[in-house]
């Protein structure tokens, strides 16, 4: 299928999201949609996808100029979208949810199973899924619950396929296999929309880029074209891709971890018996997929989630059975995983939120008051400081964009004096603009002496940060490596490798992304 | 599931207005849909209209013109009962005071992030201490009125407290929690006024002693209007403070709109949420003081009427602001005190007001369809959420 975008326009109110974009997708190609949050990828997609009507310009399927009002008329001319947020219910099996809305019956309105397996056992046959039609969704992995919405696009004839950041939630290994099932996908004529803002997956996998940049193409770019000329194209600018920063000089523990097991809810044991040390003026990376019990170990260390047992020391003081408030007097900032749940109060206002640990103390509050100058006061300084794009201190932080959230959140947290920062996911989200300020700035916190634990999902903020990493897996971790460790042996240890393992597995097999 | 990136808000179309312009003018809109709604049910239950309707064929004229005065009669009725002189405006003002004090105690738990159902609960118990002490003791002026007042403040603080401590501690829902308490409430109050303590000596239906003219709120003139009603601006502009000005305030309102990041912040969240119960109640106590104080001075089983029921719909109205609500709870007074008269002059129902009351906030709650009628209406992004929140707070 030959399809044609052209001229298409979107406006919110004064805000152009998307300006007489032009694209054209050919048959059998992998078609990649570059741009930062915001950039307008989404707007572009979701008006293909008939979620979205475009103000004026028009779409072009072999030739013929056609309508589309709803993801119906979508499907109905042969376009497929793969979701971010997987649009699967979990208690149904693979089959239920392929049949979902379109369920075959027997005589009589009783479901006709048999077939729908039928046709999860053919399709995953021919495009080598490995996808088992009777597994209920939620037990199975998310890589695979991924491989269940292609299998439902692919069931409705989708000859476009629209994937919506689908690297996001998968391991190394996973995307290696995301992108074998893209290319065979390929070979069968199906068209691939990709979009994505990862550089290195861009160059592994697409035969044509384009770049979107506040709602206007501004160049088609070659998978030959190196990451910093594409991250050029993205941003607008030259973008330093390598944080500046020199060798750690670490000095006592600060952190020391001994023993520490997290049980959550239904018994699962999400931190299984960890140790760990951070020392003062070092980057410890906590490295690991999704879901690995990275998360409950910062919330642990904040004292958000009950520990089932072991010590939390700072500077050798005890900190379990303190509270976040204490946890946090006594000199530990925290960058949240979910910024928009936990980093900050939406409706209330840039000023506000960052005093929003701070309020009760001189000069911002007396005990009973508000001095609102000082808020005032502080937020005008931190908002040049960190370079915060935002119309006025009294806008509601749900105003701002992804990058600038988080540097509200990153600012108040490094107003304080702190002995340990616990930045979760620090870039999740953030343009690549504000990716290069939130890195130096965390690495500039190392140089003053803090002690600083990463949290992150990303083996390129992993490399760029790291003095040590920590690989966690199902709760364990499974090594603590240097940061040079190969990005292969990473991956293999993310998937429960233990160091050796991962070594002599990364020699014999090299996978895409480690080897570019 | 969690993904790598949250989906970029959609960007919504803004007007020039603030938000609290479209906000106001959400709200006379609102009023003036209520009132078309209104006019539609006078006609259909007025006589007159449908005498001139049985013969709608030989004279449709005069359909319409009964119509309409049977329309702007109520109304008309309806403005004078309500604002049409002193005695109406003074009646006004006293039906609206225990409506204010009502209203914000359930707007500051709301801004907290908490639905309390509980006012009607907290205003009894704390016109029950009240009202005790107001016939029970015998203290020098001025004094016994403080104590009496401080009495029911205390009387409601307890009973919403005790909500704010179930809440914190074992996450129990606040709205199943104030509906029982309201119960509870009513019922001992009721058994209270059976009790020798309680009844007024000589007398078989329950009602107590009168209060001591020395805890009596001081009347202004020969109307019924008395100081509560001051009492309770002050109230207002307390609450504003504390929501505004004040760490404690900072600290509820950052619960109410995102508990989570409270938390992480280092608030305790089951602190704000008993503080919160335990101001609202005290409000809702004022309340109280007001009604057996000031307007009714014997305590009786229908001291509450249903003030703190309507104190919901008028903190509704109010959107959760200590402005707001003083001015919807001044609407709601003066409808009130007009649909008495209206029911004197033309017979038409004092439940019209009711359900005038009840359309307002209706409209005020789905702004979209008031915005469907009144095209010009811009939209605005805070617009209605706090009522669409509703249930989860």
């Amino acid at each position: 299928m030959h399809l044609e975008l052209s001229g298409l326009t979107k406006s919110f109110g004064s805000l152009v999201a998307n300006d007489h974009i032009d694209l054209v997708i050919e048959p059998g190609e992998i078609h990649c949609l570059l741009g930062e949050n915001g950039a307008g990828k989404s707007t572009l997609m979701n008006m293909l996808y008939g979620l979205l009507q475009p103000d004026s310009g028009e779409i072009v399927i072999d030739g013929e100029t056609v309508k589309i009002t709803s993801p119906n008329d979508a499907i109905k001319h042969g376009i497929g979208m793969v979701h971010q947020h997987f649009m699967l219910v979990p208690v149904f099996t693979v089959a239920e949810n392929i049949m979902l809305g379109r369920e075959n019956t027997h005589p009589g309105g009783v479901l006709d199973r048999k077939k729908a397996n039928k046709i999860v056992t053919e399709l995953s046959e021919r495009y080598g899924f490995e996808v088992d039609p009777e597994a209920l969704v939620e037990d199975i992995p998310v890589g695979v619950q991924q491989r269940v919405e292609i299998i439902k696009a692919l069931t409705n004839d989708a000859s476009v396929l629209i994937l919506d950041e689908p690297t996001a939630v998968l391991t190394p290994a996973e995307i290696d296999e995301l992108i074998a099932v893209m290319r065979q996908l390929k070979e069968n004529g199906t068209s691939i929309v990709f979009i994505t803002h990862k550089l290195k997956e861009v160059k592994a996998i697409a035969d044509k880029i384009t770049v979107i940049r506040r709602g206007k193409v501004v160049g088609q770019a070659e998978p030959s074209a190196t990451e910093e000329q594409l991250a050029e194209l993205m941003v607008g600018r030259a973008v330093d891709l390598v944080v500046d920063k020199e060798p750690a000089q670490p000095k006592d523990a600060v952190l020391r971890v001994t023993g520490l097991t997290v049980i959550v809810e239904r018994g699962f044991t999400a931190v299984d018996n960890i140790d760990l040390e951070v020392r003062a003026g070092e980057i410890l990376a906590v490295a690991g997929v999704q879901g690995n019990g990275q998360t409950e170990l910062a919330e642990a260390l904040l004292g958000l989630t009950p520990i089932a047992a072991g010590s939390i020391t700072l500077d050798g003081n005890e900190l379990t059975g303190k509270s976040t408030r204490q946890r946090l007097d006594a000199g530990i900032g925290y960058v949240p995983e979910d910024r928009g749940q936990d980093g900050f109060v939406g409706s209330f206002t840039v000023a506000e939120n960052l005093v929003l640990d701070l309020f009760r103390k001189a000069p911002f509050g007396n005990g009973l008051a508000l001095n609102t100058d000082a808020i005032d006061q502080n937020a005008h300084t931190r908002v040049e400081e960190y370079d915060i794009r935002t119309q006025g201190v009294d806008q509601p932080v749900s105003s701002l964009s992804g990058g600038n959230q988080q540097k509200v959140v990153l600012a108040r947290e490094l107003s304080r004096s702190l002995k340990l920062l616990v930045a979760s996911q620090p870039t999740r989200g953030v343009d690549v603009g504000s990716i290069e300020f939130v890195h130096s700035r965390i690495v500039q916190e190392r140089d003053q002496g803090t002690a600083v634990l990463i949290v992150s999902t990303e083996l390129d903020e992993i490399a760029a940060l790291a003095d040590r990493v920590a690989v966690m897996y199902r709760g364990k971790v499974v090594g603590v490596v240097p940061a040079d460790t190969p990005r292969d042996e990473l991956g293999l240890m993310m998937a429960g490798a233990s160091k050796s393992e991962a070594h002599d597995v990364a020699i014999e097999n090299p996978t895409t992304l480690g080897t570019i | 599931m969690t993904t790598a990136t949250a989906p970029p808000a959609e960007p919504q179309e803004r007007s020039g207005l603030p938000s609290w312009a479209i906000q106001g003018l959400v709200s006379l809109s609102a009023i003036v849909l209520a009132l078309v709604v209104g006019a539609i049910l006078i006609i259909v239950g007025d006589d007159e209209v449908k005498k001139a309707a049985g013969y709608f064929g030989a004279a449709p004229l005069d359909t319409f013109s009964a119509a309409f005065s049977a329309v702007g009669e109520a109304y008309k009725a309806l403005a004078v009962g309500a604002i049409g002189g002193v005695t109406p405006i003074s009646e006004s003002l006293t039906q609206a005071t225990p409506l204010i004090c009502g209203g914000l105690a359930v707007s500051l738990a709301f801004r907290t992030g908490l639905f309390n159902i509980g006012a009607q609960g907290q205003l009894i118990m704390g016109a029950i201490l009240a009202g005790y002490v107001g016939f029970a003791w015998h203290l020098p002026p001025v004094l016994h009125l403080i104590v009496a007042i401080v009495a029911g403040l205390i009387g409601g603080a307890l009973w919403g407290g005790v909500v704010g401590l179930l809440k914190a501690r074992t996450g129990a829902h606040e709205v199943i929690v104030t509906i029982m308490l309201n119960y509870v409430a009513i019922y001992l109050l009721q058994w209270l006024l059976t009790t020798t303590t309680f009844q007024r000596p000589g007398r078989a239906d329950p009602i107590s002693p009168v209060v001591d003219a020395n805890a009596q709120y001081p009347q202004f003139g020969d109307t019924r209007l008395h100081v509560g009603f001051l009492l309770a601006l002050v109230a207002a502009v307390f609450v504003w403070w504390l929501l505004n000005k004040s760490t404690v305030g900072f600290e509820l309102r950052a619960v109410g709109a995102n508990a989570d990041a409270s938390k992480t912040a280092g608030m305790s969240v089951g602190r704000a949420y008993v503080i919160a119960m335990v101001v609202a109640g005290a409000l809702a106590g004022l309340a109280g003081t007001q009604q057996v104080l000031g307007t009714d001075l014997p305590l009786t089983d229908g001291v509450a009427a249903s003030v703190g029921f309507d104190a919901i719909t008028v903190a509704l109205l109010g959107r959760g602001t200590p402005l707001g609500t003083v001015l919807a709870g001044l609407l709601f007074g003066a409808l009130n005190a007009g649909g008495l008269q209206m029911q004197l002059i033309t017979q038409t129902p004092l439940t019209l007001t009711t359900v005038l009351q009840a359309t307002i906030v209706l409209f005020v709650a789905a702004p979209a369809l008031v915005r469907s009628v009144f095209r010009f209406l811009p939209k605005d992004r805070g617009s209605g959420t706090i009522l669409a929140k509703g249930w989860n707070g």
